[in-house]
């Protein structure tokens, strides 16, 4: 532009040119535990880029249907317009197909819809968790350009990295010695799923405010609200 | 919207004025990178801007206010550039950042509003669906790269409940109770949240003065800010009422302020 | 004659001239079979395409498709103040097949029930879904209905102006709930379309529509209960008086306020056919001919030129 090669007569007054970046990061994160008949789901519900917090009350889960919910973190335009296309192509199958599709069946399309954008992808961390078509908890995990990992549990998102030791430790059973491993129960599940945000928000600024906990079970889904430190 | 700045790091400059670029010597193609067709840049950057919007929900309605100045950089270009739009019966729209790009849109968006009510079938736009729209624009033009650069506030009565909304330049959108885009987002939202937690339940006129008061804390540290502002209401009752007592003929309920008055009786 | 009403599956079934395909009625009805009665006179030099018009002002291409509807199983929708309600008779084209579907759901706030072609069908509501979709995609809320009906409207009126189109051949009925409260669409071939109160389309409707203009001022203030047992006696009264309503061949679809469309299944649908069980039929003296009285007619003679007499391809019933 004219104002840039005149770098002589350059005033940082002037109109600036601002590279233009399309993704942004607005943290939060997402942990979820599987049970044998039931599946823990939660997301912070703080919305923030840099420093400043957009909104202390956004949700990131999205229920996509009686047994699955999708817990999203990272930019947050393309986890609105993933959630979108995933919701109307939910509501396709459903008149397609007469029933409402499975977890396992969503997650393999998420996975196809992540790698369809491979090259301009959805810079978002997906978490999906459900039931499966034998009533048993499963969470799927992605990587933005749709690698996809069934587990147990999982944390992701801003404070993904600092929550999975933890996870691994109290629920997988890893680096301990003398334990037998043996299937979480939901209020144990609860307890730790707690604990992990509550530390997560002592050290990640990203993540706060309160969370939101979707409980899937066979009679539906039932939301539960907890409060995190809001500095 | 900002000129079209074409030529790139792929394309080598030209050897001279209207002469072959260096590559041409050697790349034996077809000629195609002299034309500098292969890549084109668009709106990089804002050019004349407006600077924070501010939106607050209160018992029965919404507000939002915004100065009326088009800057040009740190220039005070245009001094009567008014950022808020009357959409239809119940939606307000504030808008920050490039101006052109604003008015483009408010176009955009006043074509889909007559085009509804030439329907004529009794439905009107909602302020969320709007929102919801608004948001795919948004999001459209970031995944072209050509993006609007605007920061707009969406607010109206969602079936007589205050809705109140916010979509950015990349297609970020989020509902809240209240909202502040640019340095309000620094400035004027702390002071909004305080408020609004200290006193809930807000009325119309505690939001109209907390309002010029985050516009009186902005005009203060805002360089790019200007004492004239216009500040929209969107209610239940105030909306009749306000139609029968103002003489303005297109927008009964838009008021319009001069903060330095204000200021100087502090 | 042995008319389509034997196939509701009953003892008549073998009687029935044609063995008729997986859909509401085999296409080859539509140009006739060898054993089926016809009364085809094509000495009418307007019906070739419907872009020409009859000396009358006619479009007798069009008039054929009105047709088809009339030999789809009859459906009935009403509605009251909150909610519309869709029922409908459903054929099995023989024993060894099931019942052809009648009731489409296209989002969760419209519902449509189908006489005439399935496979037409098929297309709108796909049309349907898909609008509804993209509204829902775009605005985050549903599509209001009379907008939905003027664009299937619009795109049923291209296939009336066009001599490389067909008329769709079917008529449906769109049940709908929206702010302005509940509705009833009826659509036909022709591409018109009405904001209904209460509306009966397919064979032998014309008994079940006596019945719903009798009862309409019962309709605006009774419950959905009630609602739904004035619309299964409306279609009772298009059945011949040896066949009966039963969970096979009834759907019942219901929308309104809080309430999704919902088609019942067998056990929903059985427990309102209980509550009209045993009741007298009403739709006065039965139906003799199995003639749907309503056939294009010529129009009263005039001055003007005379089309060929009759204008009906086939007889239908």
């Amino acid at each position: 532009m004219a104002v840039n090669s005149l770098a002589a007569y350059n005033t940082y007054g002037g109109p600036k040119s601002i590279p233009f970046v399309p993704y942004a990061d607005n943290g939060g994160s997402v942990v979820a535990i599987a049970g044998d008949d039931y599946v823990l789901v939660a997301s912070d519900t703080r919305l923030s880029s840099g420093f400043s917090i957009y909104t202390r009350e956004q949700s990131k889960l999205f229920r996509l249907s009686d047994t699955t919910v999708l817990g999203c973190s990272g930019c947050w335009c393309d986890t609105l317009t993933l959630a979108r296309i995933l919701e109307a192509r939910l509501q396709m199958y459903l008149h397609e197909h007469n029933k409402p599709m499975s977890t396992p069946a969503v997650a393999q399309m998420l996975c196809t819809m992540l790698y369809y954008k491979r090259f301009f992808p959805y810079y978002v961390s997906n978490v999906l968790a459900g039931l499966d078509e034998e009533g048993k908890g499963c969470v799927y995990s992605y990587d933005p350009i749709g690698y996809c990992q069934q587990t147990k549990f999982k944390a992701s998102g801003s404070s993904g990295a600092l929550l999975q030791p933890l996870l691994d430790n109290q629920i997988g059973y890893q680096n301990m010695e003398n334990v037998t491993p043996e299937p979480i129960c939901m209020e144990k599940a609860m307890a730790i799923l707690k604990d992990t945000f509550i530390s997560a928000a002592e050290r990640d600024i990203y993540t706060g405010d309160s969370i939101f906990i979707n409980i899937i079970t066979k009679d539906g889904i039932q939301e539960e609200k907890f409060t995190l430190r809001r500095d | 919207m900002a000129s079209v700045v074409s030529g790139s790091l792929c394309i080598p400059a030209r050897l001279w004025q209207n002469g072959p670029s260096a590559s041409c010597l050697f790349n034996l193609s077809d000629g195609l990178a002299d034309q500098n067709t292969y890549f084109a840049q668009r709106s990089q950057a804002p050019i004349t801007t407006g600077t924070s919007v501010l939106g607050i929900t209160f018992e029965g309605g919404v507000a939002i206010a915004a100065d009326i100045l088009g800057s040009y950089g740190s220039l005070a270009r245009f001094r009567n550039c008014p950022r808020i739009m009357h959409v239809n019966d119940n939606i307000i729209l504030g808008a920050g950042g490039d101006y052109a790009d604003y008015q483009y849109l408010k176009d955009v968006i006043e074509q889909k509003i007559l085009e509804e009510e030439c329907l004529d079938d009794g439905f009107s736009i909602k302020p969320k669906a709007l929102h919801c729209w608004l948001t795919r624009v948004m999001y459209n033009r970031r995944s072209k790269f050509d993006p609007f650069w605007n920061n707009f506030i969406v607010g109206g009565l969602q079936d007589d409940e205050p809705f109140l909304g916010t979509v950015d330049k990349l297609g970020t959108a989020y509902v809240d109770r209240h909202i502040a885009t640019g340095y309000g987002a620094y400035m004027a939202l702390p002071l909004m949240r305080e408020e609004v937690e200290r006193n809930p339940i807000m009325t119309k006129d505690a939001a109209q003065k907390l309002l010029v008061k985050c516009l009186e804390v902005l005009y203060y540290r805002d360089s790019r800010s200007f004492p004239k502002v216009k500040l929209i209401f969107d209610c239940l009752m105030s909306l009749q009422s306000l139609l029968s007592t103002c003489s303005f003929s297109f927008s009964p309920y838009c008021q319009l302020f001069y903060l330095f008055l204000i200021s100087a009786t502090i | 004659m042995g008319g389509p009403h034997s196939r509701y599956g009953l003892n008549e079934e073998k009687k029935s001239p044609l063995p008729l395909l997986g859909i509401e009625f085999c296409s080859s009805v539509l140009t006739g079979g060898n054993q089926w009665p016809c009364l085809i006179l094509f000495r009418n030099q307007y019906d070739s395409d419907v872009t020409v018009w009859s000396p009358q002002g006619r479009l007798h291409q069009v008039e054929y498709a009105m047709e088809a509807v009339k030999l789809g199983s009859a459906t009935v929708g009403l509605k009251n103040k909150t909610h519309a309600v869709l029922i409908a008779l459903k054929r099995a084209s023989s024993e060894l097949s099931a019942h052809q579907k009648k009731i489409i759901p296209i989002d969760t706030h419209i519902g449509i029930t189908i006489a005439g072609l399935t496979a037409d069908a098929r297309i709108l509501s796909r049309y349907m879904r898909t609008e509804c979709l993209n509204h829902k995609y775009a605005h985050d809320a549903l599509l209001p209905v009379s907008r939905l009906i003027t664009m299937l409207g619009n795109k049923m009126q291209a296939c009336t102006q066009r001599y490389d189109r067909r008329p769709y051949g079917v008529g449906l009925l769109v049940a709908g709930y929206d702010d302005q409260g509940p509705h009833v669409y009826q659509t036909c071939p022709s591409a018109n379309y009405f904001d209904c109160k209460a509306m009966a389309v397919g064979s032998r409707s014309q008994s079940a529509r006596t019945y719903l203009e009798k009862h309409l001022e019962e309709f605006v203030d009774c419950d959905t209960d009630e609602l739904i047992k004035h619309g299964l006696r409306a279609l009772r009264d298009t059945l011949p008086n040896e066949v009966e309503l039963n969970t096979k061949n009834v759907s019942i679809g219901i929308v309104g306020r809080n309430t999704p469309f919902k088609a019942f299944d067998e056990e929903g649908t059985a427990q309102y056919l209980r509550m009209i069980e045993g009741e007298e039929k009403r739709g006065g003296p039965p139906d003799t001919t199995g003639q749907d009285p309503t056939p294009p007619q010529p129009p009263p003679a005039d001055d003007g030129p005379q089309d060929p007499i009759p204008a009906v391809a086939m007889e239908t019933e």
